[in-house]
């Protein structure tokens, strides 16, 4: 999956400051227990990201 | 004028020597920074798998053969943008704190991204040497690096290490010595043209103001925010470098955003850097971590093992904990026979061996034998999971709970920190971002039960309602009624956030992100020492400490009478009708008032309080405290509710002192007493009083 887009305000940099820029990888590895934080593999780390900061993360499948 | 001078001395080094180097300690968090920096200065600051655990910058000193160095250990970031305290005390010290060399430490599965940080360190100082650590993990995991090309590209220092088993120390250390104040062709950052042009548009006025700091440094990031960088002091901008950096920021394209276009460049430049340097294997890295993801994190099992690890780890230190227990009691009672007979013959007056041998010393005794083998066999257990990466495991099945309450799932850390130390657990909230999610977090750390009341939670718990002691199946009962409590006190903790975000901590929870690194088999042997000599024999020298002085004033109180009742009596007389509403009594509530300035105090407070009025002359054995606390009114019913008070109470004031110093306020430390002492006398009550209705 190929990232595409973000849209957010101080979560921005955070994001960008794991890996999460225009054209980086990132694929789903897991879901905690109740669902809701998932683990994303983002330049060769897992890191567990909230659905609702996720949900400003846009990613195309490629 | 200088921008960066006034209070430089805030991040500079303590105790400095004359012709000492200081070399600041950076990377990610969870690179092995912690180990490097041990490896180093043979310090033992404890290090944990788990993102976020320096919060303080430790110093430690080392020296070569042709220099001497003093290593501070900054905190783990991402980057520089000083978004968190973390990374604004790491951009600081490296800006101001004029270290003679930067070291950063990345990890080489992860090397993308973790140059990142270099680069952004080396846009402050060239003085970089960049420290690939983790060397043998990322083999394993299919990652090679190349580490002289990387070199040549970045132009400064690059050493490959693998610091946990000790390879490239001594080529790091040969590094620095050959380490010089200005490499001949640092890799430079380029950003986009209309990026470019606005730095040089605004250069000028900022290599005039920059006081020391690198003038490019100071333009981009006079860019990215509008405003100069929090300095130390809050030195105001010269208005001449306001206006330029107005100038600049309005030469930029309509709908650029500076900040947006220095991150992608920054991550284009990494990736750039290790094309053809980093070789992946294969896709198929992590399997196994994945695997073990599915079992502790997984809808199903994630629950119930955890439960089941903390329940097996306290049934290992109760089982193990008996017999050195009674073997240390007895040989310390032995010292107190011989105390005893040495004051006899010494011709010392009565009220003085009194003092000293049946207060000071006897209180002492208690303390060490009943609390040094749980916490020898609890700390390095529950360090082992530590080191093995399960905690950021546990934060991440806890979220969702913690999102519920308002909260942070880091908070998760910060308890189990707390199962330690509650002031450990206090400091470590450092790790949340989110002030209002940083305060839950402060407040609520006193419901998990510190190391200090685990031991008298066990002793109860063995003497009420376990049948009969000894063997492996009555560990079992008893680990399974720690467990209950511990459940209890994180049940407590969630439902005290929850109640403080609805009322005076309103508010929406904020965002999450939490790196779960990789599954590393733990380093039983150090991991056993470290434990043993870092926090076990701290834990027990601050308790020792307190317990001498604390058994003195107890015997003084004893024996000193007000009208023919003991001091002692008249306080404990005086609580008593209140203490008897939550089932305790009064020399129970007594013991907790004066165990404040330490929880591991509390249950031998009581039983010397009990013994003052007979002669006991017996073994501390279980029996024996059964029988003595069993002839002052215990039954099951006072056991429960000391459990229920020990779990909610004051924090001790070590933690309150560290309450007040995080949050710099007094109504918040006041609030974080007063709050688990509310709940605790309440659940006391309401329990006493449906057990008096049950006719108990």
């Amino acid at each position: 999956m190929v990232c595409s887009l973000t849209a957010s305000g101080g979560m921005r940099r955070r994001l960008q400051d794991l890996g999460l820029v225009e054209g980086a990888r990132v694929e789903c590895v897991g879901r905690s227990p109740g669902g809701d934080p998932s683990a994303y593999l983002i330049c060769g780390a897992v890191i567990a990201i909230r659905a609702q900061d996720g949900r400003n993360v846009l990613v195309r499948a490629g | 004028m200088g921008l960066a001078n006034s209070s430089a001395g805030a991040f500079s080094v303590k105790k400095r020597l004359p012709g000492e180097r200081v070399v600041a300690l950076a990377g990610n968090p969870n690179v092995g920074k912690s180990t490097v920096f041990n490896a180093l200065t043979g310090s033992n600051q404890h290090t944990g798998n788990w993102p976020g655990k320096t919060v303080e910058c430790a110093e430690g000193r080392f020296s070569t053969k042709e220099h001497s160095y003093i290593l501070v250990d900054l905190p783990g970031t991402y980057s520089l943008a000083a978004h968190s305290a973390e990374e604004e005390t790491a951009r600081d010290f490296i800006c101001f704190g004029k270290p003679d060399a930067v070291v950063v430490v990345c990890d080489a599965a992860c090397l993308e991204r973790n140059l990142d940080l270099v680069l952004q360190t080396m846009e402050i100082t060239p003085n970089v040497l960049v420290c690939v650590n983790l060397l043998d993990e990322a083999r394993r995991r299919g990652v090679a690096v190349d580490i002289p090309l990387l070199a040549k590209r970045l132009g400064v220092a690059v050493v490959g290490t693998a610091a946990r088993s000790g390879r490239g120390l001594s080529e790091l250390a040969a590094a620095l010595d050959a380490q010089t104040a200005s490499p001949p062709s640092p890799f430079r950052v380029s950003y986009p043209p209309e990026l470019e042009a606005a730095v040089g548009l605004l250069l000028p006025a900022a290599e005039r103001a920059s006081g020391g700091t690198d003038p490019r440094w100071l333009s981009l990031r006079l860019l990215e925010r509008g405003e100069i960088p929090a300095l130390p002091g809050g030195l105001p901008a010269p208005p001449e470098l306001r206006e330029a950096a107005e100038r600049a920021r309005a030469s930029l394209p309509p709908g650029a955003d500076a900040e947006d276009i220095i991150a992608s460049s920054l991550v284009r430049a990494s990736s750039e850097l290790c094309r053809g340097a980093v070789a992946r294997r294969s896709a198929g890295c992590g399997g196994a971590d994945r695997r073990l993801d599915r079992l502790f994190t997984g809808r199903l099992t994630a629950y119930p093992v955890m439960i089941l690890l903390l329940g097996f780890i306290f049934w290992l230190t109760i089982v193990g904990a008996n017999y050195p227990s009674e073997l240390l009691s007895a040989a310390l009672f032995r010292v107190q026979d011989a105390l005893t007979a040495l004051m006899r013959s010494l011709g010392a007056p009565e009220w003085l061996r009194g003092l000293l041998v049946l207060g000071g010393f006897r209180v002492l005794a208690w303390v060490v034998s009943v609390m040094l083998p749980p916490m020898a066999i609890f700390f390095p257990l529950f360090t082992l999971l530590e080191d093995a990466g399960y905690l950021p495991r546990v934060a991440y099945n806890l979220d969702g709970p913690f999102r519920r309450c308002r909260a942070c799932g880091k908070q998760a850390l910060t308890m189990a920190m707390g199962f330690g130390c509650n002031a450990a657990g206090v400091v470590g909230c450092r790790i949340i971002d989110s002030p209002r999610e940083r305060l839950l977090a402060v407040l609520t750390n006193v419901f998990v039960p510190c190391n200090g009341r685990f031991p008298a939670l066990i002793s109860v718990i063995a003497m009420f309602f376990v049948a009969s002691h000894g063997g492996a199946a009555a560990g079992a009962v008893s680990a399974l009624a720690l467990t209950g409590v511990i459940l209890l006190g994180v049940a407590a903790t969630f439902g005290a956030t929850r109640l403080l975000s609805a009322t005076v901590l309103r508010g929406v929870p904020s965002s999450f992100t939490l790196e779960l690194p990789p599954y590393r088999a733990p380093q039983v042997g150090k991991v056993v020492v470290r434990s043993i000599f870092d926090r076990t024999l701290f834990v027990l020298g601050r308790a020792a400490a307190v317990a001498a002085p604390a058994g003195m004033l107890i015997w003084l109180l004893a024996n000193a009478s007000v009208g023919g009742a003991s001091l002692l009596n008249a306080c404990a007389d005086f609580l008593d009708p209140f203490a008897r509403l939550m089932g305790l009594d009064g020399v129970v509530l007594l013991a907790f008032i004066l165990g404040f300035p330490a929880n591991e105090i509390v249950l031998p407070l009581a039983v010397m309080t009990y013994m003052s009025g007979g002669t006991l002359g017996e073994l501390p054995t279980l029996d024996a405290l059964r029988a003595l606390l069993a002839a002052n009114g215990w039954t099951w019913t006072t056991a429960v509710s000391f459990a229920l008070f020990s779990l909610m109470h004051w924090p001790c004031s070590t933690t309150l002192i560290t309450i007040r110093r995080e949050t710099g306020s007094a109504k918040w430390t006041l609030l974080a007493a007063a709050l688990p002492t509310a709940m605790g006398t309440a659940a006391c009550m309401l329990f006493t009083a449906a057990a008096r209705a049950a006719g108990f």
